[in-house]
C-alpha cells in the first residue's frame, strides 16, 4: 500500500525536469542581445514605478483566512466521520451535529461582526444612548 | 482494482530486475504520459476556447495559421495550428525577470503551481484501473493536492514586486481558500453516502444504486455548489477577479513572460480537466454509460458500456463540463470582489452545511 505513495516523490523530481528542459530550451532559443535597460523595470502602466510594492497594506481577508482554517480543519475531521457514518447511524449524526453546531456559533458571530464582508462596515450603534452618534458622523 | 503502475510493473517483471529499479522507471513513463496529456489538453482547450468564444460572439476566431499547409476549413477548423504556433512563440520569447523582483521566489512560483496540478493527476482515474496510483484515499488526496497551487500564487504575486501582482495574488488567495470549503463540504456528502474515500468504490456504488447527482434533491443541489465553486477555484470568468484585465492588468501573472507564463496557463487548463473529471466521477457516474439510466435501450447497445468505453464516457462527460465552463465564461459578466466573498461565505457555505445536515438525515431515514 505504501508503494502507492512512492510516485509522489518521483513526480516532484520529474516535474522539476519537465519544467527545466523547456526553460533551458528557451534560454538557448530566446534573443539575448537586447537584455537590460528599461525593459527590466517593473510594469506600472508605462510610468516609472512609484516605490516598491513591498509595503504594508490592508490584508482584508485576514479574519477570513482564520475562519477558513477552522472550517478546513472541521472538514478534515468530518471525512473519517463520513466514512463510518453508515455503520454508526444515529449516534454519529448526533455527535457531528453537536460538533458542527459549536462551530456554527463562531460562524454566526463572525457574520454578525461583519468580518465576512470584503469591506467591513462601520460599527452600528444600537438603540441606547449612542443611537444618534452615527448619523451625526455621516452629516459632518 | 489495479493501477497502471501495477500492470506496468507486472509486464516489466519478465526482465528479472529489482522492484526498486522497475518502480521508478515505470513511474517516469507514467509521469511523461501525464505531462503529454497536460500539454495536449492545454493546446486543444485553448483552441476550442477561442473558437467557441468566437462563435458565441458571432466572430470567426483564429483563421490564418495551419499545420503543414493545411489551413482547415472555411469556418470551424480554420486556424487549427494557432495554439501550436503560440506555444512555439512562448518558447522562443525573451525570458524577463524584473530587476527589483525576488528572482529565486519568482522562478520557484511556476514550479509550485505546476507541481500542484501535476501531482493531483496521480490520483485522478481516467477510467476503471487507468490511474497512476490507486489510492484508497483518492478523493481526499485530490482535495489536498489541488490546494497546493495557492502557495505558488502568493509567491508569484509577492516576488514580482509589482502592485498589480500583489493585489491579484492576495485576491486569488482569498478566493481559492474560501471556495475550498464548499468543495470540501460537497465531496463530504459523497463519502457520507458511499462510506468510502476510494474513487473506484464511489463509482461502483453509483453502478449499484444510481448516479450520485440523482441520489436525493440535496445532492442535486450539492452538484451545482461543487461545480460553481470549482469554476471559482480555477480562477475562470465570472470569478477571474485575481486577473481581471480591466483593473489589474493580468493579476499575479503581470511580470511573467515566455515559458514561465505558459506554465501558469498549462496548470490552469490542467486544473480545469481535473475538476471536470472529479465532478464527473463523483456526481455523474464516472466511467458508467449514461445509457444505463434509461432502460429503454436494447441490451446490444449496452456493449457501449464495456471497460474500454470507460475512458470515452469519462472524457465525454468531462468535455461537456469544460464546454459549460467556457459557455459560462462568455455569458456572465465578472463579479465584484465583495460579491465573490458574499457568494462563497454567505450563500454557498450555509447551503452546503444545510445540505450536510439533510443528506445525513436522508441516510438515517431511508
Amino acid at each position: 500500500m505504501y508503494q502507492d505513495f512512492l510516485p509522489i516523490i518521483i513526480f516532484i523530481v520529474l516535474a522539476a525536469v519537465l519544467i527545466g528542459v523547456p526553460l533551458g530550451l528557451q534560454h538557448l532559443l530566446s534573443p539575448r542581445k537586447n537584455k537590460g535597460g528599461d525593459k527590466l523595470i517593473s510594469y506600472e502602466c508605462g510610468e516609472l514605478p512609484e516605490g516598491s510594492a513591498w509595503v504594508k497594506f490592508n490584508i482584508r481577508f485576514y479574519v477570513i483566512a482564520l475562519v477558513f482554517l477552522i472550517f478546513d480543519v472541521e472538514i478534515v475531521f468530518l471525512f473519517p466521520w463520513a466514512v463510518v457514518f453508515q455503520d454508526l447511524g444515529l449516534l454519529a449524526f448526533i455527535e457531528a451535529f453537536i460538533f458542527v453546531l459549536i462551530l456554527l456559533v463562531g460562524y454566526v458571530y463572525v457574520w454578525a461582526k461583519g468580518d465576512l464582508d470584503w469591506v467591513k462596515m462601520n460599527v452600528r450603534y444600537g438603540k441606547g444612548r449612542y443611537a444618534n452618534l452615527q448619523s451625526k458622523g455621516e452629516t459632518s | 482494482m489495479t493501477s497502471i503502475l501495477d500492470s506496468l510493473v507486472k509486464s516489466f517483471s519478465s526482465f528479472n530486475l529489482d522492484i526498486a529499479v522497475i518502480l521508478p522507471v515505470v513511474t517516469l513513463i507514467g509521469g511523461t504520459v501525464i505531462f503529454l496529456i497536460m500539454a495536449v489538453n492545454a493546446l486543444v482547450a485553448v483552441y476550442f476556447e477561442r473558437k467557441i468564444s468566437a462563435f458565441m460572439q458571432d466572430r470567426l476566431g483564429p483563421m490564418e495559421v495551419g499545420i503543414f499547409g493545411f489551413k482547415g476549413g472555411k469556418k470551424f477548423w480554420g486556424g487549427i495550428g494557432q495554439t501550436l504556433a503560440d506555444a512555439i512563440k512562448l518558447l522562443v520569447k525573451e525570458d524577463i525577470l524584473p530587476n527589483n523582483a525576488d528572482k529565486f521566489l519568482m522562478i520557484l512560483a511556476p514550479f509550485i503551481i505546476f507541481t500542484g496540478a501535476f501531482l493531483t493527476f496521480i490520483g485522478v482515474p481516467f477510467a476503471q484501473n487507468i490511474v497512476i496510483s490507486d489510492f484508497n484515499i483518492g478523493i481526499f488526496y485530490i482535495f489536498a493536492m489541488s490546494s497546493i497551487g495557492v502557495i505558488g500564487v502568493i509567491l508569484a504575486g509577492w516576488s514580482s514586486n509589482n502592485k498589480w501582482s500583489l493585489y491579484g495574488s492576495m485576491r486569488a488567495a482569498a478566493q481559492i481558500i474560501s471556495y475550498e470549503i464548499p468543495i470540501g463540504l460537497s465531496l463530504l456528502l459523497v463519502v457520507l453516502v458511499t462510506g468510502s474515500l476510494h474513487l473506484g468504490d464511489i463509482v461502483q456504488w453509483q453502478a449499484d444504486h444510481r448516479w450520485f447527482i440523482f441520489h436525493s434533491p440535496f445532492t442535486f443541489l450539492a452538484f451545482f455548489i461543487f461545480y460553481i465553486s470549482t469554476i471559482a477555484e480555477t480562477n475562470r470568468t465570472p470569478f477571474d477577479i485575481p486577473e481581471a484585465e480591466s483593473e489589474l492588468v493580468a493579476g499575479w501573472m503581470t511580470e511573467y513572460s515566455g515559458f514561465r507564463w505558459a506554465l501558469f496557463f498549462l496548470s490552469e487548463y490542467a486544473n480545469m480537466l481535473i475538476v471536470s473529471i472529479v465532478a464527473s466521477i463523483v456526481f455523474l457516474g464516472g466511467w458508467l454509460s449514461p445509457l444505463q439510466i434509461f432502460n429503454i435501450f436494447p441490451d446490444s447497445w449496452l456493449i457501449l458500456d464495456g471497460p474500454a468505453m470507460g475512458l470515452f464516457w469519462i472524457l465525454f462527460k468531462a468535455v461537456i463540463l469544460i464546454f459549460i465552463m467556457m459557455w459560462i465564461r462568455w455569458t456572465f459578466p465578472r463579479l465584484r470582489v465583495d460579491q465573490l466573498m458574499y457568494l462563497c461565505w454567505k450563500i454557498f457555505i450555509p447551503f452546503a452545511l444545510v445540505n450536510l445536515l439533510f443528506v445525513s438525515l436522508w441516510e438515517l431515514i431511508f
